[in-house]
């Protein structure tokens, strides 16, 4: 497995995308933090950079990445590799660059400037969402052929967890504002990788004050050991269980 | 050698295999013809796993190739159209599949130096002609001394030169021993290579012969010629 993951990564590497979205990551903390005189408010900025950029260049990214190396996952098939393996290899090789990627670009400001718990969850959380996205671009390019119509499906998933999620979570919250829809509103956040991601950390930033009754029903739950664990194995599911579609539908594609 | 029974597969509505019934045998050369579409390229692909049939079996060596992979380091597969990973190099690929298959066998780098590939090997892929490409190709059918070769349409798209030096190669791995599957169009080019013919039609097997069964019967001395002795027979025959 090593082989192939490490030709993979190779490549990868090479490419002067990654690079060029590592200076724009790194640009991006630098100057956030320069801006704010205090690093609380630094750290909400790249908040919003971390929950909008990285898991838009991590989908589009690798799912182009995956239509472009089907001529290389075809040529891998005719040798004496398992499929599992094949598709495994590609995963990991995106998934580290991309984690490499934010933790030069993003980590090192993160740790220099806010070396606390705060800090290390936000790395944390920004490397999970990098995985999260790539599992779900290996979902999206295993959907479909076409390319344009894969690079679409990846588009709206990543539109509808950055934008729309929001959108209809706040909608049911002002047309079911009279019912008792707090704990109801902590399962939902369930549902989006980046609203689970975005809430764990303003948690740890105190600013759950500024979220009313729902803020402090979050706090409940989120604020406790046991929550974050349980979020973060919800973040895990997020990478598991669209990664292992893929790879079963991957098992039975014919090439 | 390879055993393939009652094959099915289904491309949608389109059965591009229809129970195909087939068994290849250490030694043998066999030509795998019939018209376009016929499912020639299908079955190469359900024999080296890239296509998965929705019924039937094929073994390799007595086992069931089904979720197995390792069956592949004893074949060498040209692929009909080769498609490379645009960004590298020839020197590049040929090293990666070396380390992939991380084999200890003696490497057969013949036709490296027959076709010339070893003052290219900077070359990028993208900027190969296709008959350079399907040169590549057959370099790594034949690099790691493979008990099976499956060409589909070695040939195609070779220079006459080029096509020449990779029949000879064709024909001393035939005497070592080995199974060779070849698709091909050119029957004439056939001639002193094949010594098994298939004839498929609309996924199914039209016939299974021996060349000299085949000669005899049509007391043709020239493959093509048979073929179309054949195929004009049937055509009296009524369809039913």
């Amino acid at each position: 497995m090593n082989r192939i993951i490490k030709i993979i990564l190779l490549d990868i590497l090479k490419n002067k995308i990654v690079l060029a979205y590592t200076l724009i990551l790194a640009a991006l903390s630098w100057s956030s933090f320069a801006l704010e005189d205090n690093s609380a408010k630094g750290l909400l900025t790249i908040l919003n950079v971390i929950l909008f950029t990285v898991p838009l260049v991590s989908i589009l990214f690798s799912t182009i990445y995956l239509y472009n190396s089907s001529e290389f996952i075809e040529l891998l098939l005719s040798q004496p590799i398992k499929r599992r393996k094949i598709w495994t290899s590609l995963f990991l090789g995106l998934s580290l660059s991309m984690v490499l990627a934010f933790g030069i670009g993003a980590g090192i400001p993160l740790l220099v400037n806010a070396p606390d718990s705060v800090g290390l969850m936000m790395i944390a959380i920004g490397c999970l969402i990098s995985v999260i996205f790539v599992a779900l671009a290996f979902l999206s390019s295993i959907l479909t052929r076409d390319k344009a119509k894969g690079i679409g499906i990846a588009i709206m998933t990543w539109l509808f967890f950055a934008l729309l999620f929001d959108g209809i979570v706040l909608f049911l919250l002002f047309q079911l504002a009279d019912y008792p829809i707090e704990n109801a509103m902590v399962g939902i956040t369930a549902l989006s990788p980046i609203d689970l991601a975005r809430i764990q950390i303003l948690m740890h930033l105190d600013v759950s004050a500024m979220m009313g009754y729902t803020g402090a029903i979050f706090k409940d739950f989120f604020g406790t050991s046991i929550g974050l664990i349980v979020s973060f194995l919800l973040l895990c599911l997020w990478v598991i269980v669209p990664f292992f579609i893929s790879l079963k539908k991957f098992n039975q594609k014919d090439l | 050698m390879i055993d393939i029974q009652n094959i099915t597969k289904k491309f949608g509505k389109l059965a591009v295999l229809q129970d195909i019934n087939l068994s290849f045998q250490k030694g043998q050369c066999i030509a795998l013809i019939g018209p376009n579409g016929c499912g020639k390229t299908t079955l190469i692909k359900a024999i080296l796993g890239m296509v998965l049939p929705d019924s039937g079996s094929i073994t390799v060596n007595g086992k069931s190739i089904l979720g197995e992979y390792l069956y592949r380091n004893n074949i060498g597969y040209m692929p009909q159209i080769g498609r490379y990973p645009d960004n590298m190099t020839i020197g590049q690929i040929i090293e990666m599949i070396k380390k992939v298959r991380n084999s200890t066998a003696d490497l057969d780098e013949e036709l490296i130096r027959a076709f010339e590939l070893d003052k290219m090997f900077d070359k990028q892929m993208r900027t190969l002609s296709g008959g350079t490409t399907q040169k590549v190709s057959a370099v790594l059918a034949f690099l790691f001394n493979p008990e099976v070769l499956i060409l589909d349409e070695p040939t195609a798209g070779l220079d006459p030169l080029a096509s020449e030096i990779l029949k000879e190669k064709i024909i001393r791995e035939k005497e070592k021993g080995k199974l060779i599957l070849i698709t091909s169009h050119l029957l004439s080019e056939l001639d002193d290579l094949i010594t098994e013919i298939i004839f498929m039609q609309e996924g199914k097997v039209h016939f299974h012969q021996k060349i000299e069964d085949l000669k005899a019967s049509t007391q043709e001395d020239k493959i093509s010629k048979a073929i179309a002795k054949i195929l004009k027979n049937n055509r009296h025959e009524p369809h039913y």
